[in-house]
């Protein structure tokens, strides 16, 4: 057992915040365009027409049962070759989470508009406004109120899952770390830190999603 | 796009067996987290219904540790760091003599962050369904530990069935981390025959099913358990 040496990781913390900000902006893109993405499924899904419903749930159960290492694979396989160049891991990796992402926050979405009673929309849709008004001004309101706590949880597994871009080598927060830790000989220090940031940002996001989830009304 | 296809790959004796190799693996692995997760979950969860305060936020501690860390960050603590921090002669046994060292730190690592998340299910199945029975339990002259024991707990670990099942679904998931240690399970094989052969449309394909059918399996399972015993069980049988 050798000695510790805790000043690697502020020699290295150029180098592990550039990991961070990579982590974030896959945290950010996968939530954005996940949202937008699993809002539209989250529609076809509870449409009645079966041409929309089925397919989408379908791309829900089927995204749902793959490991995201796997999807990660699939996409860096296919995105260069639809393109019909090499394209980096980041864009292939960004796709992947957009969709895979997507198939989680649809059933968050879903279960918000579900739990909005049906009687309001048929009483909205009595006072004479359009269905695209029924969900505007109606449904959605109360439903992205309760799906606040869900989004907040999401984020943290999204966070948590960027992590696994490790497999096709960017460098995010924990890759970063891990090239360091293999560099300088230095596994203890550099993961125990890489394991006390994610447990302080994701344990905080968790518990200010049940307190604001306490506040909601039942 | 041009791509030549050639589902063949997936008949060649090396290449089918590599794939089925990493089936077996992905099978093996997932169910021993799963044994892992279940053990770890259900202590966990009684601990954290226990009427003993400190036992209550032990537990707690443990369920906020193991699900704030990422799955594979735990990984690489189990495998990197924990041989490097404990007594010498210890480190060196899983260095050295440990047997199947990727694959067995890589269900210790996934059944505990998974065993986090049943824990998190056995406390809301005995509190939502045992613990309302401990009363009537009690009435019928039972002692408090017997009550728990043959009453609030099993009811509560049947009711339960039913959201264990995503659970179970996860676990699966997650034994695809251990490429990463190197262990050869579905998806690194997959990966493996992509590099050899470029036919990644057909090795994915081959994981992608492969992932399904187990998907599939433990779905009917669960709901059969749920039927026989669990939740759907309970609700079924006669007031």
């Amino acid at each position: 057992m050798s000695d510790f040496d805790w000043g690697v990781i502020a020699r290295s913390s150029g180098f592990l915040a550039d990991g961070m900000a990579l982590s974030a902006l896959l945290v950010l893109v996968a939530t954005v365009g996940g949202l937008i993405l699993g809002f539209g499924l989250a529609l076809m899904r509870l449409s009645s027409h079966r041409l929309l419903s089925v397919p989408a749930s379908a791309y829900v159960t089927v995204m749902r049962t793959l490991p995201l290492v796997l999807v990660l694979f699939w996409f860096y396989f296919l995105v260069p070759l639809a393109i019909g160049r090499p394209v980096g891991s980041l864009a292939s990796a960004l796709l992947a989470f957009v969709l895979f992402e997507a198939a989680f926050y649809c059933e968050i979405v879903r279960a918000g508009i579900s739990n909005v009673r049906n009687g309001q929309s048929d009483a909205g849709l009595a006072t004479g406004l359009r269905r695209t008004q029924v969900l505007r001004l109606i449904i959605l309101p109360q439903a992205l109120r309760a799906m606040m706590p869900l989004v907040l949880n999401q984020i943290v597994i999204v966070f948590q899952d960027t992590s696994l871009v490790y497999v096709v080598s960017l460098h995010d927060f924990l890759t970063a770390a891990s090239v360091v830790a293999s560099r300088d000989g230095r596994a203890t220090e550099m993961y125990t830190l890489v394991a006390v940031v994610y447990l302080v940002i994701c344990l905080s996001t968790t518990k200010a999603a049940e307190f604001y989830r306490k506040g909601l009304p039942s | 796009m041009n791509y030549r296809w050639d589902w063949s790959v997936l008949f060649k004796d090396t290449y089918m067996g590599w794939l089925w190799n990493g089936l077996l693996w992905t099978v093996i692995i997932s169910l021993a987290s799963w044994a892992v997760a279940l053990t770890v979950g259900v202590l966990i969860g009684i601990a954290r219904s226990a009427p003993s305060r400190s036992a209550r936020l032990l537990a707690g501690l443990y369920i906020d540790v193991f699900r704030n860390i990422p799955p594979l960050v735990q990984l690489f603590l189990w495998y990197f760091v924990l041989p490097e921090v404990v007594p010498d002669a210890f480190g060196l046994w899983l260095k050295r003599d440990l047997p199947y060292p990727e694959a067995v730190t890589a269900v210790v690592a996934i059944g505990l962050f998974a065993g986090a998340r049943v824990a998190e299910q056995v406390r809301a199945g005995i509190e939502a369904v045992g613990a309302p029975l401990m009363p009537a339990a009690l009435a019928t002259g039972l002692r408090p530990v017997q009550a728990f024991r043959l009453i609030a707990l099993p009811l509560g670990l049947r009711a339960i069935v039913g959201p264990l099942t995503s659970e179970f679904l996860i676990t699966v998931k997650l034994s695809s981390l251990s490429l990463t240690i190197g262990v050869l399970e579905l998806t690194a094989q997959s990966r493996h025959v992509e590099n050899y052969t470029f036919q990644g449309f057909e090795v994915f394909t081959f994981a992608t099913i492969g992932y399904l059918v187990i998907g599939l399996c433990v779905t009917g399972l669960m709901r059969f358990i749920d039927l026989k015993i669990g939740g759907a069980a309970l609700r079924k049988a006669p007031a």
